[in-house]
């Protein structure tokens, strides 16, 4: 039977941003994908950071990326991780590879996927999920073994 | 480096001092202060050193009162106070800090300690009781709860990249349990076999029930003192012969973060530290006579044999199922107290309690004509940490 990753606790999800990681976020309400981008020297980073660690430039850039990437690794967790919480599991964290971004990673989930057809290298695409206090998150699917 | 400027066997662990391993939540109605000055009233009276002698606290990760310490210990007055940044790295370069402040001549008598009680609170899930943060909210709401979860990620990439399978995780959890059933200290006296091991309930893949350490309520306290000194008290000196604390900034925040670069995501982040510590000892990785290595993770332990250069990179598998880690024949004899995976779990201190006792020569599972033990940190975020220590002669 075909186990479908499902989403973590709702509990877990508290989006709290800064000035550095903000555009981040309303980007995801915007349903679009970006990524920290150096405007001074044009590397990638991931979470975003008041500092470029390669040249020390606060300016960025917050490219739309094509919302594409590979798995870098995952986790399927197979244990309630809260009480209660039975209901999500099994569900799959990730480090994703980000198409456009590289070397930059996320880590998210990998949702409404057959949770064993996973494996690093598969490529994803990014599904954005709209929370209850209006935040939104990105999160992926498998592109070839969607649930 | 000049000798003159290091702190090789410049200072000793001359006293060790522990309360029982009790299985998470146990050790009620104990409080945690009264284990930990539990372990260090021990301390002192293994080392014969009376305990308002005290004069210094080294720690690590956890939120220590010294002043409460001195109040209930009768301490007079200290000179020292220092705690190793970071989360679980620190325990075995805590030991290098006492030596640090004794030969800097700012205390004579420093107590290393660390004590567990988990209640209500388990540590497995501590990272989700933060308060999310514009860092943590990243990992938080993928559910990545706690270091079980990260760790699992560092180790499907091992896998994935070298080939590494469950076989071999298994081998650290099974050679750990051997040992455990053969030391007084153990929690866990039911031998673990291969059947048992894949029967275990999958908590984060790949990581099952057994390739997670135990929840436990306990302390541990070791006393450092000068070498000068350590002659003339009641143990035989066991020789603080290198540490090193800190490591490489591509590691970071690791598992909080997942952007170390390619060749070192599959790590323990101890590559540095180990690298800093051999160039400060008399030995490299063929001198060490065993290894008590922070074994939160199974995976973790093959890991941190590869980064302190027992095997090559990605060959760890392989090195464990040669027997090489067994305490019964291995050429490397690990965790032979039976580890945090079957001992107990005191945030490394054990580590440190079992190499003492490994180099005194006075251990349960004795590794013959031991001279050099290594002690490693918990591979967490920076700083990790190293430890060598030697036997007298």
């Amino acid at each position: 039977m075909t186990r479908i990753a499902k989403r973590p606790p709702d509990v877990l999800v508290r989006i709290v941003a800064d000035r550095w990681t903000e555009p981040f976020w309303s980007a995801a309400c915007d349903d679009r994908l970006t990524c920290a981008q150096c405007a001074n020297c044009g590397r990638f980073r991931m979470p975003p950071s008041p500092f470029c660690p390669y040249c020390q430039s606060q300016d960025l850039n917050w490219p739309d990326l094509p919302g594409t990437g590979t798995v870098y690794s995952f986790t399927v967790v197979e244990r309630a991780v809260l009480p209660g919480s039975e209901d999500s599991i099994p569900y799959v964290a990730a480090v994703i590879a980000l198409d456009g971004a590289e070397p930059a990673r996320l880590i998210s989930n990998i949702v409404d996927s057959d949770a064993d057809a996973i494996r690093i290298g598969a490529p994803v695409r990014v599904v954005f999920d709209h929370l209850s206090d209006g935040q939104s998150l990105p999160r992926f699917v498998l592109s070839e073994n969607p649930a | 480096m000049s000798e003159t400027f290091g702190l090789k066997d410049r200072t000793a662990i001359v006293g060790l001092g522990a309360t029982p391993y009790w299985k998470r939540g146990q050790s009620a109605p104990c409080t945690l202060q009264e284990l930990i000055c539990t372990a260090i009233i021990a301390a002192a009276a293994d080392a014969g050193i009376a305990v308002p002698d005290i004069d210094g606290f080294a720690y690590f990760a956890t939120d220590f009162d010294t002043g409460g310490l001195m109040e209930t210990l009768g301490i007079r007055e200290v000179g020292f106070s220092s705690m190793l940044t970071g989360s679980g790295g620190g325990s075995a370069g805590a030991v290098g800090l006492a030596s640090a402040a004794i030969v800097a001549g700012l205390a004579e008598t420093v107590v290393v300690v660390c004590g567990v009680q988990q209640g209500a609170l388990r540590y497995g899930a501590m990272p989700s009781t933060y308060d999310a943060t514009a860092e943590s909210c990243f990992y938080q709401s993928a559910g990545l709860v706690g270091p079980g979860h990260m760790f699992a990620l560092l180790a499907e990439r091992h896998m994935h990249l070298y080939g590494t399978t469950r076989e071999h995780f298994a081998e650290v959890a099974i050679s750990t349990r051997a040992n455990a059933l053969t030391h007084p200290a153990a929690i866990m006296k039911k031998p673990l076999t291969l059947d048992d091991y894949f029967a275990a309930p999958m908590i984060s893949t790949p990581h099952c029930l057994f390739d997670f350490c135990l929840e436990t309520d306990g302390a541990i306290a070791v006393i450092v003192t000068s070498t000068d000194r350590a002659r003339d008290l009641r143990q035989k000196p066991v020789y603080v012969h290198a540490s090193a604390q800190g490591g490489a900034g591509e590691w970071g925040r690791s598992i909080y973060w997942m952007n170390m670069p390619d060749d070192s995501f599959a790590a323990s982040g101890h590559a540095a530290v180990a690298r800093q510590l051999y160039a400060r000892a008399d030995v490299g990785p063929s001198g060490i006579d065993t290894a008590q290595i922070y074994d939160h993770f199974t995976s973790q332990v093959l890991m941190q044999l590869e980064d302190y250069g027992f095997c090559g990179k990605g060959e760890s598998g392989d090195f464990v199922a040669s027997g090489a880690i067994r305490f019964d024949g291995g050429s490397l004899p690990v965790n032979t107290d039976g580890g945090q995976l079957s001992g107990g779990y005191i945030w490394g201190m054990s580590h440190i309690r079992e190499a003492v006792d490994q180099m005194r020569g006075t251990a349960a599972n004795q590794v013959r004509d031991a001279r050099f033990a290594l002690v490693t940190g918990g591979p967490s975020d920076i700083p990790v940490s190293g430890l060598i220590l030697r036997a007298a002669a």
